[in-house]
């Protein structure tokens, strides 16, 4: 079956989840002549090497002033132009905010079935089924494709691992796309601005130390911060944190903030509403802080102190800066 | 200019998510059912937009769901919207996200509309889909995760938040779509007089039939389909440390992430 896998690159930086991405692609279609995948950006030909050893021999590449930047209405129309070149029956893709802007938009041109974030997928019987949580996590949908010639998916990122295996030649091919400059005339990307925070995002964080209400004031997350910078942890928030004015909307973990998966959640003075350990509970290893021994947090977490977070977080982090500090 | 707010019921963020005796169905039996909390902020961008344009783009909230939707759209009315539209699913329950953007897309064309605003996602299927597909149908551009937004006569700038804090800007023209994020405004409350007011506002119920589209065949076309559900596993249980020093229980489990979990 032949399979093509679009490539997510920023400022000519791929993505890491790209090769979970790879990964994936080069399993369902089995053999690297069936394989393919595509890079857009404004000047991508030299990046195709580094899908060497992923499962693909051809690599698209679309490269344009035009591609510089992101913009939906023109990345579709490359990712459209590799389609209709090679003919996959599958595309895979990530579950990033721009994996998820475009995908859906292509999924309504090309008629095709989508399965948005999944957590695990297989290609069984000529559909596509794949897991996917919703209601943040409370619960999993097995989800099949039907009725279309063409499937298309998102994988969540830091879920399935990226492989590396010693097949796939990648080979850069140009794909020329003309007129996407004229699609972008309703809809241009003026330009994007750097993040303030040189740290990783929550959703792609792999270690993530969060306060709640128990924070009390927006200084009291001072300690958190301390304790992230020993351990590279990304600061984040209940929506009871946030709503009380102590964290920004960006911070906040929950069902109505951000779903994270890292491999270490540390949950300080967060009772563990519904809400919230939607937003969490995936996350391979939780640890919990909380004066409420009681507290639902603690059904969830792998190793729990019942105590004051005020005089555990300052002792956790003078303890994980003589394991890991400089 | 006349705007469209897509709405969405969906359960209560607190609800305990059930599944139903046949495992393909959630159990909705004690759901308490809201307007998907994104929405909120959908219709409140649609208000303020009618108010800077001195009050004359009608805002219409539209959704297309089973008959609990009604209520939730007279809430939207409360707000200050001015007509609601329900068009029912009745047929067509099982529908996936191409399948209602095809319904909402007609709808929407039907209407006249120039711009439309919708959730980010619902949280429900947390699919994030409808709205882009509906502005692909139309031919339309779209932004989604949008936190700022200012209209500037056909033209729209507007902010959206990606990963690492990062924000794209866009110029977009329209008619054209928008997914609302959180920041993007404080939705206001329905006053008491609003209240009153709504349940007198015109409201219209619709199928797909009104907008020439055949539910059976939209129902054979259904792409995605839900053969089941489960919970996640469950989490072993955990340890859990109390009544020692502090000193002792953080020692504790810092030796534990390390030589257990192997995370530090």
């Amino acid at each position: 079956m032949k399979v093509l896998v679009f490539i997510e690159q920023r400022d000519g930086k791929v993505k890491s989840s790209a090769y979970e991405a790879l990964t994936v692609g080069a399993r369902l279609a089995g053999s690297p002549a069936d394989a393919a995948a595509v890079l857009v950006g404004a000047d991508v030909a030299s990046l195709a090497s580094q899908m060497a050893g992923y499962g693909v021999d051809k690599v698209y590449t679309v490269s344009g002033a035009e591609f510089a930047l992101y913009n939906a209405m023109g990345y579709s129309a490359a990712v459209e132009a590799a389609i209709k070149d090679f003919s996959p029956q599958v595309v895979v893709g990530v579950a990033s905010p721009m994996g998820r802007d475009f995908f859906p938009r292509l999924a309504a041109r090309m008629d095709a079935a989508l399965l948005t974030d999944v957590i695990a997928v297989e290609w069984k019987d000529g559909a596509l089924h794949g897991t996917k949580p919703m209601y943040s996590g409370k619960c999993r949908a097995h989800l099949v494709s039907q009725n279309c010639n063409l499937h298309m998916v998102t994988i969540r990122p830091n879920v399935m691992p990226a492989q590396k295996s010693a097949s796939g030649a990648a080979t850069a091919s140009a794909l020329p796309v003309a007129g996407a400059s004229a699609l972008m005339n309703t809809m241009k990307t003026l330009e994007i601005r750097k993040g303030k925070s040189e740290k990783a995002d929550l959703t792609d964080a792999k270690l993530i130390i969060s306060g709640g209400r128990a924070m009390a004031n927006a200084d009291n997350f001072k300690i958190l911060h301390e304790c992230a910078d020993v351990i590279g942890a990304t600061v984040g928030a209940s929506r009871a944190a946030v709503d009380s004015g102590y964290a920004t909307h960006d911070m906040q973990v929950g069902q109505t903030g951000k779903t994270v998966n890292p491999n270490l959640y540390i949950a300080c003075g967060i009772s563990g509403s519904i809400q919230h350990m939607a937003g969490m509970r995936t996350s391979k290893v939780i640890v919990a802080v909380n004066t409420d021994k009681d507290a639902p947090i603690f059904t969830i977490a792998n190793y729990g102190i019942v105590g004051d977070l005020f005089k555990v977080v300052p002792v956790l982090t003078k303890k994980l800066n003589e394991l890991v500090g400089h | 200019m006349k705007i469209v707010v897509l709405l969405k019921q969906t359960p209560d963020t607190e609800t305990k998510i059930k599944i139903d005796a046949s495992g393909s169905a959630i159990d909705h039996a004690d759901t308490k059912f809201i307007i998907n909390p994104y929405d909120e902020f959908a219709i409140e961008e649609a208000l303020q937009t009618k108010e800077k344009a001195g009050g004359t783009p009608e805002v219409v909230i539209m959704s297309f769901g089973d008959d609990k939707a009604r209520e939730l759209i007279i809430k939207g009315l409360a707000m200050g919207g001015d007509r609601g539209v329900l068009i029912s699913n009745a047929g067509l329950e099982t529908a996936d996200s191409l399948t209602v953007a095809k319904v909402l897309a007609a709808a929407i064309k039907a209407e006249g509309a120039s711009l439309v605003l919708c959730g980010r996602q619902a949280i429900d299927d947390d699919n994030m889909h409808v709205g882009t597909m509906a502005a692909e149908l139309l031919s339309w551009p779209h932004v989604n995760v949008v936190t700022k937004m200012a209209l500037n006569g056909e033209k729209v700038t507007v902010e959206r938040e990606v990963e690492g804090g990062k924000v794209e800007v866009y110029e977009v023209g329209l008619p054209a779509v928008f997914g609302a994020h959180k920041s993007l405004n404080t939705p206001r409350y329905a006053s008491l007089p609003g209240i009153m007011k709504a349940k007198k506002k015109p409201f219209e119920t619709k199928s797909p039939a009104d907008y020439g589209l055949n539910s059976a065949d939209l129902k054979g076309k259904i792409k995605v389909a839900i053969k089941s559900f489960e919970y996640p596993p469950a989490k072993p249980a955990g340890k859990l440390f109390q009544g020692e020093e502090i000193e002792v229980m953080v020692e504790k489990v810092v030796k534990l992430l390390r030589e257990e979990a192997k995370i530090i």
